[in-house]
């Protein structure tokens, strides 16, 4: 990772950098020669950046007027909703801003998937960042308890109530997670402090994810892996900080046709009702983004096999690389991969449908037969198909296929022999 | 593999079916032309003034807005009384003040500062007062049910004689649109309930549209605002990122004249 | 390249910069305001007080946008007293006339100037204030003459909207 060639330019520059290498390491992050044909399902690491930093910031400010106490929280969310400066703003904005993070953090996941980013050498990046999706599922969990409306109070009921789950122990877990006989107001608190610790936790973990990604450097599309740098690679500034920018203006335009337009489309309207722990609501739902889970979840009759389940659906990823016995990266030359890639695209929509249906007659046939199938994909199909499935050449560099018309026969030959 | 996608299009075909069947049982709401909706949405003054009274009139003796703020009604994007107006309004109001320096609490006419006065002291009051059934706070009730101000808009209206063979307990009514289709509210709202100040004809329809634009700003007193912030804020987007495209398109041609 | 080329490729990325500056500077200012005084701390910002029932000689003090007001309805002795000093005399010269509109109303922050105590009433050396934490003395118009304070104590925005009532703020 240090550049020892690299000089600062100024004297002050030189003196600060032998002391603390801030510079180098900008000058590391400016050349960093990154794959010059990769596609804009690459754009979303910089836009989850860019997410974070906007939920730190708006996160911030919110708690400067928000008071985490099961008395007053409603109340001074209403408070910053009318009468502090922009505090309607600031408010929709982290609300549909953790939406808008989770949409990213899928497509981003969604991309790994496909073209075998999580593949040996980067296991490690890929754990890393399944750690941060499971924090970002805490954090929102979290976060969306604090306004104390109707689905705060039951969806926190609900899910801190799974840990009872576990035998012997899980009754005493759940007091100790409530901090008294229900959730109320010591939940409300503690939820609060760790809500504002945990976007720094993955802050940190971030900078590690991209660590471990600049050891190997990043993936491509085509998967083959390229020297950097080479001809095959640019250098991080300005080609990727263009281009990460245009996918990122792309992705606010969004975001704030969300805020400005339909702020409460991705809510639920349970939730401007004030908490009351004698009234449950006809259907608790939590946010969309954790749908697929709630969904598996629901699938199985028995309590604790339900939260292992669940549990088992996250820790599956996190086997992915071994899971996967393919030695080809991407989908592009795995057709028969790329198929059942599809389905499961197909299979967690589904989930996250049914998710959001009451847990009865044809819905949850068919969350039991998505989640049946989740399962199937990860721990039978991707196991067998890397053994039985026949893929497609690999180019030998980046730019090679567009030279391909020109090769002589016998360097077509040598290709296929490589592969 | 075609048994596989022949699996899938059956099972998206019985969402879709069942989704149909569901939404069949849901009756389509009422719809009227809201000033508000829209990403030009404003809110009619006028509409906004005589919805807050038909709510101080037919609404606040049982239904409180505890969210909101006499002088609320004087700052822009609202009703825009005058300041002497809004004034007057919270005065005609008495709350509950003190303790004074006998230790005692004491009434006194409200102030612009002062938060709507409430019906009842607290919610068992209310309910005991309501048949047991808590007369919601109106602050965000919009926002609080799906449907939004058509949902308002559509159980003020929707009051009719129960079908044949449903017997309703003593203190329910049949309502259209309400979920259950019972509640526990009697019909609010009559042709000439309330006469305008203004003049206008006060038809049911009137005096619903009319409150449910008033209970749909105080839910949302910042949506002109909203609105407005978001038209130049998208436009400036999209100008930026055409400035930005262009730049990109740009500085990667460099690397298209090196292969 | 061509010298127009190089200029217009030159316009584009500085028009995107500078585009690009505005939009962050419009972000920056509602985190800035966020944390300037509220609708409802601003609605405070003017408190009225019904003084019907002072008598001469007496003060009450008030609470206004957190700090004390004292609101002292003076005697003609103490009328007579504050205009007769000299303003050679003050730390802080002021006319009494330039303290007090009504010379029988006095209204000013009850805030030591010094390291902001709230002064006790009718004690000091001059018929005035005394602050008891590091020994301030005002005057019958609340002016500093004796201690560490460097000014008079302040007199807020005030008005007489009736005969009853001062509205301060």
């Amino acid at each position: 990772m240090s550049n020892h060639e690299y000089v600062p330019k100024s004297k002050f520059g030189k003196w600060f950098n032998d002391r603390l290498p801030l510079l180098t390491l900008g000058n590391h992050l400016t050349d960093y020669p990154t794959p010059k044909n990769l596609n804009y399902w690459w754009t979303f690491g910089g836009i989850l950046s860019f997410c974070l930093i906007v939920q730190i910031i708006t996160g911030l400010t919110l708690a400067m007027h928000y008071i985490a106490h099961a008395d007053l929280a409603f109340e001074s969310v209403e408070h910053i909703m009318r009468d502090v400066n922009y505090g309607w703003l600031i408010r929709y904005i982290h609300a549909n801003g953790a939406s808008m993070f989770f949409l990213a953090v899928y497509i981003h996941i969604f991309r790994s998937l496909f073209y075998g980013s999580y593949k040996s050498p980067r296991e490690i990046i890929w754990i890393i960042g399944i750690i941060i999706y499971l924090l970002m599922m805490a954090a929102a969990f979290m976060g969306y308890v604090l306004p104390w409306g109707q689905m705060s109070f039951w969806g926190a009921t609900v899910i801190t109530n799974l840990f009872s789950a576990i035998p012997f122990i899980g009754e005493g877990i759940v007091q100790w997670l409530w901090g008294g006989y229900s959730v109320d107001n010591p939940t409300l608190t503690r939820f609060f402090t760790l809500h504002y610790l945990i976007p720094f936790l993955i802050l940190g973990l971030v900078v590690l994810h991209i660590w471990a990604l600049h050891v190997p450097g990043n993936n491509n599309p085509i998967g083959i892996d390229i020297k950097k740098p080479s001809k095959d690679t640019v250098p991080f500034h300005p080609y990727i900080v263009i281009k990460d920018g245009f996918a990122l203006l792309m992705f606010t335009i969004v975001f704030a046709f969300f805020v400005f337009y339909s702020p409460n489309i991705l809510g639920h309207a349970d939730n401007y009702i004030e908490a009351n722990p004698m009234v449950t609501p006809a259907h608790i739902v939590p946010e969309w983004y954790l749908l697929p889970f709630y969904a598996i979840l629901r699938s199985v009759p028995d309590k604790l096999m339900g939260v292992v389940a669940m549990l088992s659906a996250i820790l599956v990823l996190a086997a992915l690389p071994w899971l996967d016995t393919s030695k080809i990266r991407s989908a592009i030359f795995r057709p028969l991969y790329k198929q059942f890639y599809w389905i499961l695209v197909i299979d967690v929509l589904i989930l996250g449908y049914v998710g959001a249906m009451p847990a009865e007659g044809l819905y949850l046939l068919i969350a039991r037969v998505a989640t049946a199938y989740y399962f199937i994909h990860f721990l039978i199909i991707l196991p067998v198909l890397g053994s039985k499935e026949k893929t497609i050449p690999l180019p030998l560099s980046i730019t090679e296929p567009v030279l391909e018309e020109s090769l002589s026969p016998p360097t077509i030959k040598k290709k296929e022999s490589l592969n | 593999m075609k048994n596989i996608l022949k699996i899938l299009c059956l099972t998206i075909l019985l969402l879709v079916e069942s989704h149909q069947i569901k939404a069949a049982e849901k009756v389509e709401l009422l719809k009227t032309d809201w000033s508000f909706k829209g990403f030009f949405g404003k809110f009619d003054r006028g509409s906004l003034q005589r919805g807050y009274q038909v709510y101080t009139e037919v609404c606040a003796s049982c239904h409180s807005m505890k969210y909101l703020s006499y002088r609320n009604l004087s700052e822009k994007g609202g009703p825009e009384f005058s300041l002497e107006q809004a004034k007057a309004i919270a005065a005609s109001f008495e709350v509950t003040d003190g303790p004074n320096d006998d230790g005692e609490m004491f009434e006194r006419p409200a102030k612009l500062s002062d938060k709507f006065v409430m019906p009842y002291k607290n919610v068992k009051e209310a309910q005991a007062a309501n048949g047991g059934a808590y007369p919601p706070d109106m602050s965000v009730l919009v926002k609080a049910r799906s449907g939004g101000a058509d949902y308002i808009y559509s159980i003020l209206l929707g009051y009719e004689d129960p079908p044949s063979g449903v017997i309703l307990d003593d203190g329910v009514y049949y309502n259209k649109y309400m979920y259950g289709n019972n509640i526990k509210m009697s019909q609010p709202l009559y042709d000439g309930s309330v006469e305008y100040s203004d003049g206008t004809d006060a038809t049911e329809e009137q005096m619903a549209k009319d409150v449910t634009t008033f209970l749909m700003w105080a839910a949302e007193p910042h949506l002109e605002a909203r609105h407005q912030m978001g038209f130049k804020a998208i436009l400036y987007l999209i100008i930026l990122t055409i400035l930005v495209y262009f730049s990109m398109k740009r500085i990667w041609s460099r690397i298209e004249s090196e292969v | 390249m061509s010298e127009k080329k190089v200029k217009r490729r030159e316009f584009l990325y500085t028009a995107s910069y500078a585009v690009g500056a505005v939009g962050a500077g419009a972000v920056v200012w509602p985190l800035i305001d966020q944390m300037n005084p509220d609708a409802s701390v601003k609605a405070l910002a003017s408190t009225e007080v019904d003084v019907s029932s002072l008598e001469p000689g007496k003060a009450i003090t008030v609470l206004w946008r957190g700090k004390p007001v004292f609101i002292k309805r003076r005697t003609p002795e103490e009328i007579a007293e504050a205009r007769a000093v000299k303003m050679e005399e003050l730390k802080d010269p002021q006319k009494d006339e330039d303290r007090a509109k009504d010379p029988e109303w006095l209204v000013m922050l009850g805030v030591c100037t010094h390291l902001g105590c709230v002064p006790l009433n009718d004690k000091g050396d001059y018929n005035g204030w005394f602050c008891p934490c590091h020994g301030s003395h005002y005057d019958t118009s609340g002016r500093i003459r004796k201690g560490p304070a460097p000014t008079n104590m302040e007199v807020p925005k005030y008005e007489f909207v009736n005969i009853n009532t001062i509205k301060i703020g």
